[in-house]
């Protein structure tokens, strides 16, 4: 019993690392219905600024001076991409989007691989392999700290679309550009806004995803897995988001223990396409049949 | 500049719009009918090898055309069909079928079983469609290795020899009846897509793309055009695996991976969606840009003593380029090349507006 609690519970940690990355794309896609397949890839360079800020091998600053570093480099590098590249693309088809920031991914991958070496490394944090005895439960601090980042996270970035201006101001500005623009809604300034804000989330991703486990620069594949959670969970809600993250995260450690070999791996894509074949929109669905 | 005069209706369906490009074609055919010559003249196969290979990622290029470029369903996940057309293919020639039977059915199996998975994914459109199919990719290496008794698994399987009229067509020992093997399924794909094109079901598959509302207004069925389109595209993508299993001779897991599938839509978009050149100068450029890559590194290294040995360089200038047709040249090579046979053609009435195309900016289909 204690055994399939630990197996819950290093579930439920990973889930909320996909969860994260889940966040991002519907972030970026909520505000902008572009999908960005370079998010897995963002999270990946997020670690990596956070790992050459503070590990002892490359700048060595303190831990808590460059999470914020990362977080902001990353940010930026993020709005940059989308005020220099990503505007331009204003009113072209979706799947230029698509193709683009795939391309993208490439690009940083390679920047990653050539700026820190391909080797994995692992984070260096103040709490490693710190641990919290729960009646018998053996939790490591920094899975505990990823649950808790996260649901912080989803819940403020909920209470950010559904209460505040800007928030509203994105949603407006994704379901119908011209109309947000008309009614004063300054529209790129909006999107580079919300590029910045996937961005940093990311970089959250990236830095505990870095404190629990090695990162190299494909890790951004990761990024495949996370899109089945953002659309198992439906691509417009953040907390669908949160969810789908954390089915696929608990799914695959069960499926890995109790089911035969190789389930594991198929697991959250076979449950992707089961949901979007009975759900085409997703559990959390926001789209019904247009109107003509 | 040269005036079409339209005199029938059957005008705007003929193979060829003008006499003078059927003559051209007929070079281009001629060419390519005498290249061998010259490769065995030079006594230089490898480089026959490279055109080969480029043909075989031209034929899945045409593939994914007629899905992305023609009916406008992005597939992240082609690679997955082109693995069971090869597979397929291998199962069957090692069934002891003859090749003119395994090779045909072996397409055929890759779009019957493309149809059946597209059924529930065709109600997903734009990102939907193309993330099931990305999860179709990733899926398909693992059932690959889980399917081990047929496909070998992670050891990999050998592919047969061609058997043909009595020869055996082996991609080593006769590389050049190999290239004429692709080159002749190369031809009957471009004739058929071609047709494909020139008939209402064409022209069903371009309403779809362009505005599925009004194609359904317009009388054409969505499901079944669209049901259609995946069996055509999974078909042609199927036997481009078979051809590229026989042009590897041996296949794994890993032959038909996911950057296989990126790599193609990159191909197509480089090319020119919607269009049949784009998916030759897609595959020429897809082809060319590794050999131009080793040619500049051993350059760089003989003359300057750099090492350009980095690693994932290539995949990075790939990228690199195709972020630069996106956003400079979205209609990809075949777009260029019209534009400067535009510019030519009026000169000196050519105007830059001439191929601007109407921006659609976002409306969303969810509701709050």
């Amino acid at each position: 019993m204690t055994d399939f609690l630990q197996l819950i519970v290093s579930g439920f940690a990973n889930g909320c690392v996909y969860g994260l990355i889940a966040l991002g794309f519907v972030l970026i896609y909520k505000a902008t219905e572009a999908v960005n397949f370079a998010q897995g890839d963002f999270m990946m360079l997020g670690a990596f600024l956070c790992v050459g800020f503070a590990n002892q091998q490359f700048l060595g600053l303190p831990f808590w001076l460059a999470v914020p570093l990362a977080i902001i480099v990353l940010a930026l590098l993020s709005g940059i991409f989308d005020a220099t590249i990503l505007r331009q693309m204003a009113g072209e088809s979706q799947v230029s989007v698509v193709i683009l920031t795939i391309a993208l991914g490439f690009v940083l991958r390679f920047a990653a691989g050539t700026i820190w070496g391909h080797e994995p490394v692992s984070l260096e944090t103040p709490f490693a392999g710190a641990d919290i005895q729960f009646s018998g439960l053996v939790l490591g601090v920094d899975e505990v700290a990823t649950i808790i980042v996260t649901l912080l996270l989803t819940a403020l970035l909920y209470l950010f679309f559904s209460k505040t201006k800007l928030g509203l101001a994105m949603q407006a500005a994704s379901q119908n550009m011209l109309a947000a623009y008309y009614m004063g809604v300054p529209v790129k300034r909006v999107q580079t806004l919300v590029w910045m804000l996937a961005g940093a989330v990311a970089a959250v991703a990236g830095v505990l995803f870095a404190a629990r486990g090695a990162i190299d620069p494909s890790a951004g594949l990761l990024g495949i897995k996370a899109f089945a959670a953002a659309a198992i969970g439906g691509f417009g809600s953040l907390p669908g988001a949160f969810v789908g993250g954390l089915i696929v995260g608990l799914v695959e450690p069960i499926a890995a223990r109790y089911g035969p070999a190789g389930v594991a791996q198929i697991a959250p894509y076979a449950i992707l396409l089961i949901v979007l074949a009975v759900r085409p929109g997703g559990l959390f669905s926001q789209t019904q049949a247009k109107k003509v | 500049m040269r005036t079409l005069f339209k005199t029938s209706y059957d005008t705007d369906i003929d193979w060829f719009s003008h006499p003078a490009k059927l003559g051209w074609y007929l070079v281009l055919l001629a060419a390519m009918l005498a290249l061998p010559l010259y490769f065995l003249w030079q006594n230089d196969s490898y480089l026959l090898g490279e055109v080969t290979s480029v043909l075989i990622f031209a034929i899945a290029g045409l593939g994914l055309m007629l899905l992305t470029g023609q009916t406008g369903l992005a597939s992240l996940g082609h690679a997955a069909f082109m693995a069971i057309g090869c597979y397929a293919n291998v199962l069957l020639l090692n069934a002891g079928l003859p090749w003119l039977i395994a090779f045909p059915v072996a397409g055929l199996i890759a779009g019957a079983l493309g149809t059946l998975i597209a059924f529930p994914v065709m109600r997903l459109h734009g990102v939907y469609l193309a993330l099931a199919t990305l999860a179709l990719s990733v899926l398909m290496v693992d059932f690959i290795v889980l399917g081990e008794a047929f496909t070998g698994g992670v050891a990999g399987i050998a592919v047969p020899d061609i058997s043909l009229f009595g020869f055996t067509v082996n991609r080593y020992a006769n590389p050049y009846a190999f290239y004429y093997v692709v080159l002749a399924v190369c031809l009957i794909t471009v004739a058929i897509y071609r047709n494909i094109l020139r008939s209402p079901t064409g022209r069903s598959f371009a309403a779809i793309r362009d505005s599925e509302i009004s194609a359904r207004a317009m009388g054409v069925d969505p499901t079944k055009t669209k049901a259609l389109a995946f069996f055509l595209s999974c078909s042609i993508a199927g036997l481009a695996g078979a051809l590229f299993g026989h042009n590897a001779t041996y296949v794994t897991h890993e032959t038909f991976d996911i950057v296989m599938s990126i790599t193609l839509l990159l191909m197509i978009v480089i090319g020119g969606l919607g269009t049949i050149h784009g998916a030759f100068l897609g595959a020429i450029v897809v082809g060319l840009i590794p050999v131009l890559i080793a040619n500049t590194r051993t350059v760089l290294a003989t003359s300057f003593g750099i090492s350009g040995n980095i690693p994932g360089i290539e995949q990075a200038i790939f990228a690199a380029i195709l972020i630069g047709f996106i956003l400079f040249e979205p209609m990809g090579l075949y777009g260029r090349w019209m534009k400067i046979r535009t510019w030519f053609d009026l000169f000196p009435f050519y105007r830059k507006g001439l191929f601007a195309r109407q921006k659609s900016y976002l409306k969303t289909e969810r509701v709050q």
